[in-house]
């Protein structure tokens, strides 16, 4: 546990810095600062409203936060020098032969994904539903393709160096589709598919950027429990496979307690919690925060606990009980 | 039947240039749900700029034919696109994300810009090209005294209709710049989200239609032999509504449509009058609206819940 419980201090991809995102006079998101650990499957959890989507949204580009800095950090760590260097040079990021470092908060969205290499998919979903299964996987591939194909040219020439390209892509969009138990639907239109096919398609969308951390708003929401389970097993052999690091946003703590190697809890904006699951679901703030109880009444509750008047472990918080 | 058999050809020859210009109008919708009003502009500024280099060509003494209009075509091609990417770049994106009508008053003030601009700079009156090609296939000669003829100039029309359709399906459906464009029509931020260039997308966008519409203008340049300045505002609008009579935002629609209205003009001008050539076609587009309101072909916009 202790070397685990280090990692998103050592080695962390992602290093969200005193992030503030204000929408006029309203703080979504109040000076977070929290580290995505290299390998690790972080859940990102808190009461509706309290800013997880938010974050999201500054990490994929979508918001310019008002303050702060995301640091994201690919192929081997970087020391801190190194990144207040390209801090201070203003530039958006830095590349290596084995990675690189990039300052997500000053990229825009469709860099975020074409060179730094951060994923993410929706609460909602959105395939495009009028393409077939493998050409939703295809897009998600395209900036390959786009270069060998030189702009399309040597595509509808048949050139054998885009074909080979071609052929590449196609062969990772079946290893995919094998990997979600989709490949007998590959001609199908996206809209076609079920539910829970639907969701593990998008994630299978976002793998195919090759990103190095994959961001999931809410991947197990409308899943049942067979799905919620294959689900797991989909996204802890993301992590071990294929080493990408894993980010989501989720209310079914079944699958947050059962993958997460570290949680960290927001209410109104902050950080409450921050620790691997069993230091979270015993941390007094969060149950709080959980059960709807008064900032005031917090301390109350943490002096109850110390006390022992009322059990740590209390029920499992769900979605319905959080609303 | 001769009869009805050249106003067919004459039909699928006009059909074929509304088509190509057609396909600029509903691919652009397709993508940004915008109708570019300047698009017309954009196929009369083809048609000149092919008239250039046709007499630039002459000046220097090259006057093979086939070479010729191969270069005038390239040529027309190339400036043309360059003036659809540019008008996208000036008129357009800087109002991406503004409300909708704004890019729509912006289009139309392109519109009147670009014939104006052409009518100080080219001059108001008409621009005359004597016919260069000449003759072509008798299909028919009945004792009556009708002949059905398809012109050289007719085939080439369709013929070039044809490859550049085919060409340009291929590259939509098969071509990984055609899975973007399609993905960024149904869903642009998402596409972005993958790591789609959607700015470049939508320029690329801009500037395959603006090649379609100059070989419209070549065409039509070499088949009427009289150009000016204003022939892209009916052009314009008749392609508008092939687009709009085929579904807009649906390929085959926009050549359905424009083949479409190209046969009810001619048909009602050959057979009723050809000063309500234009009523009927409008009218048949209300119609048709009436009954299909997403067009021909095109789907039916979903609300999604």
């Amino acid at each position: 546990m202790a070397s685990t419980a280090q990692r998103w201090t050592r080695d962390p991809i992602l290093s969200v810095q005193h992030l503030t995102m204000r929408f006029g006079g309203l703080v979504a998101i109040d000076d977070l600062s929290f580290n995505v650990g290299r390998g690790d499957i972080t859940a990102l959890i808190g009461p509706n409203g309290a800013g997880k989507t938010t974050v999201f949204n500054c990490v994929t580009g979508f918001y310019r936060p008002t303050e702060g800095r995301i640091v994201f950090n690919r192929g081997a760590a970087r020391s801190d020098h190194e990144v207040e260097t390209l801090t201070k040079s203003g530039r958006q990021y830095q590349e290596s032969q084995d990675g690189g470092i990039y300052l997500l908060e000053r990229m825009s969205d469709f860099r975020i994904t074409a060179t730094a290499g951060v994923a993410r998919t929706f609460q909602n979903i959105r395939l495009f539903g009028g393409m077939t299964v493998l050409e939703n996987l295809l897009v998600a591939q395209h900036n390959e393709l786009m270069r060998a194909s030189g702009f399309s040219i040597a595509g509808l020439l048949g050139l054998p160096g885009y074909r080979r390209k071609a052929a590449e892509a196609k062969d990772r969009a079946i290893d995919w589709l094998e990997r979600t138990a989709l490949l007998d639907r590959a001609d199908d239109p996206a809209a076609d598919l079920a539910y829970g096919d639907q969701r593990r398609l998008e994630i299978a969308r976002a793998m195919c950027t090759n990103p190095g951390l994959l961001c999931l708003d809410e991947p197990a929401a409308g899943l049942n429990p067979r799905e919620s389970t294959e689900l797991n097993e989909l996204l802890r052999s993301i992590r071990d496979k294929d080493g990408v690091s894993i980010l989501l946003i989720e209310h079914d703590m079944g699958v947050v307690m059962e993958i997460s190697d570290h949680i960290v809890v927001l209410d109104y904006g902050r950080k409450i919690a921050d620790g691997d699951a069993a230091s979270v679901r015993s941390d007094p703030k969060v149950i709080a925060a959980y059960l709807g109880v008064d900032d005031e009444e917090v301390d109350e509750v943490e002096e109850d606990l110390q006390a022992g008047t009322v059990k740590p472990t209390g029920p499992q918080p769900t979605q319905g009980g959080m609303a | 039947m001769e009869y009805f058999l050249q106003q067919l050809i004459n039909g699928i020859t006009l059909g074929s240039i509304y088509g190509l210009i057609a396909i600029g109008y509903t691919m652009v919708y397709g993508i940004i749900g915008m109708i570019n009003f300047a698009h017309g502009e954009v196929f009369m500024i083809g048609a000149f700029i092919a008239l250039t280099s046709f007499l630039a060509l002459a000046a220097l003494g090259i006057t093979f034919l086939p070479l010729v209009l191969l270069i005038i075509l390239a040529v027309a091609m190339i400036f043309t696109a360059l003036w659809g990417w540019t008008i996208e770049r000036v008129a357009y994106r800087p109002l991406r994300g503004s409300f909708r009508l704004a890019p729509l008053i912006t289009a139309i003030g392109m519109s009147i810009f670009l014939q104006n601009f052409v009518q100080i700079t080219q001059g108001a009156r008409v621009k005359p090209l004597p016919p260069q090609i000449q003759g072509g296939i008798t299909l028919m000669d009945s004792p009556s005294g009708i002949v059905v003829q398809l012109s050289w100039m007719q085939l080439i029309i369709i013929v070039m209709t044809v490859v550049l359709m085919t060409a340009f399906s291929l590259i939509i459906g098969k071509t990984s710049l055609g899975r973007q464009q399609r993905a960024c029509e149904q869903d642009r931020k998402m596409a972005s989200l993958l790591g789609v260039n959607v700015d470049r997308t939508i320029s690329l966008t801009f500037v395959m239609g603006a090649g379609l519409a100059a070989v419209a203008g070549t065409m039509y340049l070499l088949y009427y032999g009289v150009i000016d300045f204003y022939i892209g505002f009916i052009a314009g609008v008749k392609a508008f509504t092939a687009a709009v009579l085929g579904g807009i935002g649906s390929l085959p629609g926009a050549m359905l449509g424009g083949l479409a209205i190209g046969l009810i003009e001619t048909f009602w001008s050959g057979y009723f009058s050809v000063e309500y050539k234009d009523v009927a076609a409008f009218s048949i587009l209300a119609i048709v609206l009436i009954f299909l309101p997403s067009g021909l072909l095109g789907r039916p916009e979903v609300e999604k819940v």
